[in-house]
């Protein structure tokens, strides 16, 4: 079967670091972090109460009563996003009643929604009295049946439910589908809710970062004092496309996915190991074509737990040695979680298209795993046209995709 | 309450509820195609009213809902037989 180029047409990000590509840029660029402490977690008996912040978008400007309320948190900020991604990709709402697009998004909770309608059901005995949209804010698969319903699509829709790979996947998924031509267009991304429910038993892990007198400087990937991550989240779209729908079209043509590679750990629930990430990372470069060698850059998963960053070093070194530089953004915007994989490709081809590699901040002291790689510690101003980027989850899920600058 | 305060209390959260003007809601209009309503907007109606009257209304109490006036008196003869 032919196999058609996949490019990516359109980009939108809202997230704790910037509600736009242009302060996305800019944070990124200057290392700013989006982590704050919230009173709330601590008296609700957090362990860490850090996490990122968002704003609630009004979107009353843009939506009808009905279609909010069927909506929660996280499909509020893919919503932006998505307006965004859209906008930048020249595509109008008249474009989907003649053209077929899908979604295919990653999310994994719906926490707050069915908190709330739970709540209600305990307080007033009566399903009746819970109200019209809870359902559809309840589901795992709210940001595409919302999404979908809004824009009126007609090809692909589904939720991509892989823990913290989530995002990621959602693109890997969405590039095998058009790559293969079954689909010419998809809205892809990822979104995570930022409410403290969401986050409660994850803290209660106890691997939430533990430094919050000093909110950014909590989240440390790579440093040898980090001592767990930082939740956060908002919302993260890209529009896939066919090489053919966009030139078509006269789109503008941002990037060109080149490689997507999934394995899973076979392995512990929670505790990640090193062959998983390796084998996605290998498929990756296989899918793609490109030698280890070739790639300029390598945003890592890296969350700032101490077992995960070890890991992902060490798989890291072994494919590809220490000369590409490495940083992880999270470093900057906490953990989004089921997003991650989305906005972190974001971010990566912000800097691909404005020359530079955001630093890894807070990486003062290597350990013996990451003193054996390139990270990059402040910003540097470097022209690069080939990255990857890591993505992985509980469970074991690994993905990794390789992303080139768009050439003719 | 009397028949005064639930059309104002009923008008006031139709405007808020669905977003429309006041002016839209006279008592003889038809109130499904003045707001507009679907078969989820009666679920939200229960809740609504449920919240503002403490009355329990159900799919038959909307039977013969056609007008403003209708609903009126509907939610009315409710609150009676439940004091």
């Amino acid at each position: 079967m032919e196999q058609r180029r996949v490019v990516i047409t359109g980009m939108g990000i809202y997230s704790c670091i910037g509600t736009s590509l242009t302060e996305v840029k800019d944070s990124l660029y200057k290392g700013t972090s989006g982590i704050q402490f919230d009173p709330e977690r601590k008296a609700a008996g957090f362990r860490s109460a850090l996490t990122g912040m968002v704003p609630t978008p009004d979107l009353k400007p843009f939506l009808n009563r009905r279609q909010r309320i069927s909506i929660g948190e996280e499909t509020e900020y893919a919503y932006m996003a998505t307006r965004e991604a859209l906008e930048n990709a020249q595509i109008e709402e008249g474009f989907f009643d003649e053209h077929e697009v899908g979604i295919l998004y990653g999310n994994d909770s719906v926490s707050k929604a069915i908190i709330e309608a739970t709540d209600l059901l305990r307080e007033k005995k009566d399903t009746a009295l819970i109200g019209s949209g809870a359902i559809f804010k309840s589901m795992n698969s709210t940001v595409t049946m919302n999404l979908s319903t809004i824009y009126r699509l007609r090809g692909v829709n589904m939720t991509i439910s892989a823990a913290c790979a989530s995002g990621s996947h959602s693109i890997g998924m969405g590039y095998l589908l058009i790559k293969s031509g079954l689909q010419d267009r998809i809205i892809c991304g990822g979104a995570q809710e930022i409410n403290m429910y969401a986050m409660a038993s994850f803290d209660g892990l106890g691997v939430f970062a533990s430094r919050e007198s000093e909110p950014e400087k909590a989240s440390r990937p790579f440093d040898a004092g980090r001592d767990g991550l930082v939740p956060s989240g908002g919302g993260a779209t890209l529009i896939l496309e066919s090489y053919e729908s966009a030139v078509k079209r006269g789109a503008p043509i941002i990037a060109e996915v080149m490689g997507y590679g999934f394995s899973s750990n076979g392995g512990h629930i929670s505790t990640p190991n090193k062959e998983g990430p390796a084998t996605a990372m290998q498929r990756a470069l296989s899918d793609a074509n490109v030698e280890a060698s070739a790639i300029e850059y390598i945003n890592a998963h890296a969350t700032s737990t101490p077992v995960g960053d070890a890991n992902e070093a060490k798989a890291i070194h072994e494919i590809f040695g220490g000369k590409p530089p490495v940083s992880s953004t999270k470093s900057m915007t906490g953990h989004e979680c089921w997003m991650a994989g989305a906005s972190e490709v974001i971010y990566s081809i912000l800097m691909m298209q404005n020359d530079f590699i955001a630093p890894n901040i807070n990486f003062e002291n290597p350990d013996e795993d990451s003193k054996k790689l390139n990270i990059v510690s402040s910003t540097l101003n470097k022209k690069f046209e080939l990255f990857l980027s890591n993505s992985f989850g509980f469970g074991g899920t690994n993905s990794a995709l390789i992303l080139k600058k768009f050439n003719n | 309450m009397n028949k005064e305060e639930v059309i104002e209390i009923v008008n006031n959260f139709l405007v808020e509820e669905f977003e429309v003007e006041q002016e839209v809601i006279s008592p003889k209009a038809p109130m499904k195609d003045t707001l507009g309503l679907d078969s989820l907007d009666y679920v939200d109606l229960v809740v609504i009213i449920e919240s503002n009257f403490g009355v329990k209304l159900g799919e038959a109490d909307f039977v013969n809902v056609e007008s403003f006036q209708d609903f009126y008196d509907m939610i009315e003869n409710k609150i009676k037989a439940k004091a």
